[in-house]
């Protein structure tokens, strides 16, 4: 008998994953010490996601327009150390 | 001398994608004619948006199943540009979805890269790390385009 790809999780363990989701929310101050539904934290979980892929999307726009007038020399190495500073 | 502040883990995919994305977009640029049309600058921003989720996928490297479901589609995409694709053969996964959670569920199993094929407790932990990930791709983004706008 060949055993199911996944096993079975605990209840605990769920909890626990959607404990540390919500923890990686952007969270308003007064919420931080409550403990939200797990239909709040995957509604939540979407539009973050959803958000943040519309970011991408706008900020790849916003480069494709930029990079014409980009000076290239050395660009490279300032961004790297600024990222590394951040 | 180390920055102050830098944990090396956590800045590894970051800067790992920083500098591929970075050689990308200059690449583009090389290749770019002296004065793009605006239907090239258009065309363009589709191949930077997906560069910077190859670029993030290929930080991660096949560490994780959402990255890989990347890596996957992209080989794929090289491989029949232009020609039919095969209908993959789907396997049967057990998904313990929570009852009465079925359209939220899959909602997240949309979003994220190979939600689809994973369980319930692959799916969150998956989504943990996708949802990091990304949010420090467009704050990398963010950067580089202030830096492109001084």
């Amino acid at each position: 008998m060949s055993s199911p790809r996944s096993r079975n999780f605990t209840n605990e363990e769920i909890k626990d994953l959607f404990l540390k989701l919500q923890s990686l929310l952007p969270q308003p101050n007064q919420r931080r010490n409550q403990t939200l539904s797990a239909s709040m934290v995957l509604n939540e979980t979407c539009t973050y996601i959803k958000r943040l892929q519309k970011e991408a999307d706008e900020l790849s726009e916003r480069l494709s327009q930029l990079l014409d007038s980009v000076d290239t020399t050395g660009v490279d190495v300032e961004l790297i150390r600024t990222l590394l500073q951040q | 001398m180390t920055p102050k502040g830098v944990t090396l883990n956590t800045n590894s995919h970051k800067i790992k994608f920083a500098r591929r994305f970075i050689r990308t977009l200059l690449r583009m640029r090389k290749n770019a004619p002296s004065s793009s049309s605006i239907e090239e600058i258009r065309k363009r921003s589709q191949r930077i948006k997906i560069a910077a989720y190859s670029s993030m996928a290929h930080a991660v490297g096949s560490r994780r199943a959402w990255s890989r479901a990347i890596l996957f589609k992209l080989r794929n995409r090289a491989r029949h540009h232009g020609m039919m694709r095969r209908r993959s053969m789907k396997k049967r996964v057990i998904k313990n979805d929570p009852p009465g959670d079925q359209s939220q569920t899959n909602k997240l199993r949309q979003l994220v890269p190979g939600g689809k094929a994973m369980d319930m407790c692959s799916l969150l932990e998956e989504t943990a790390h996708y949802m990091r990930c990304l949010s420090t791709q467009v704050k990398v983004m963010q950067t580089i385009a202030d830096h492109f706008s001084k």
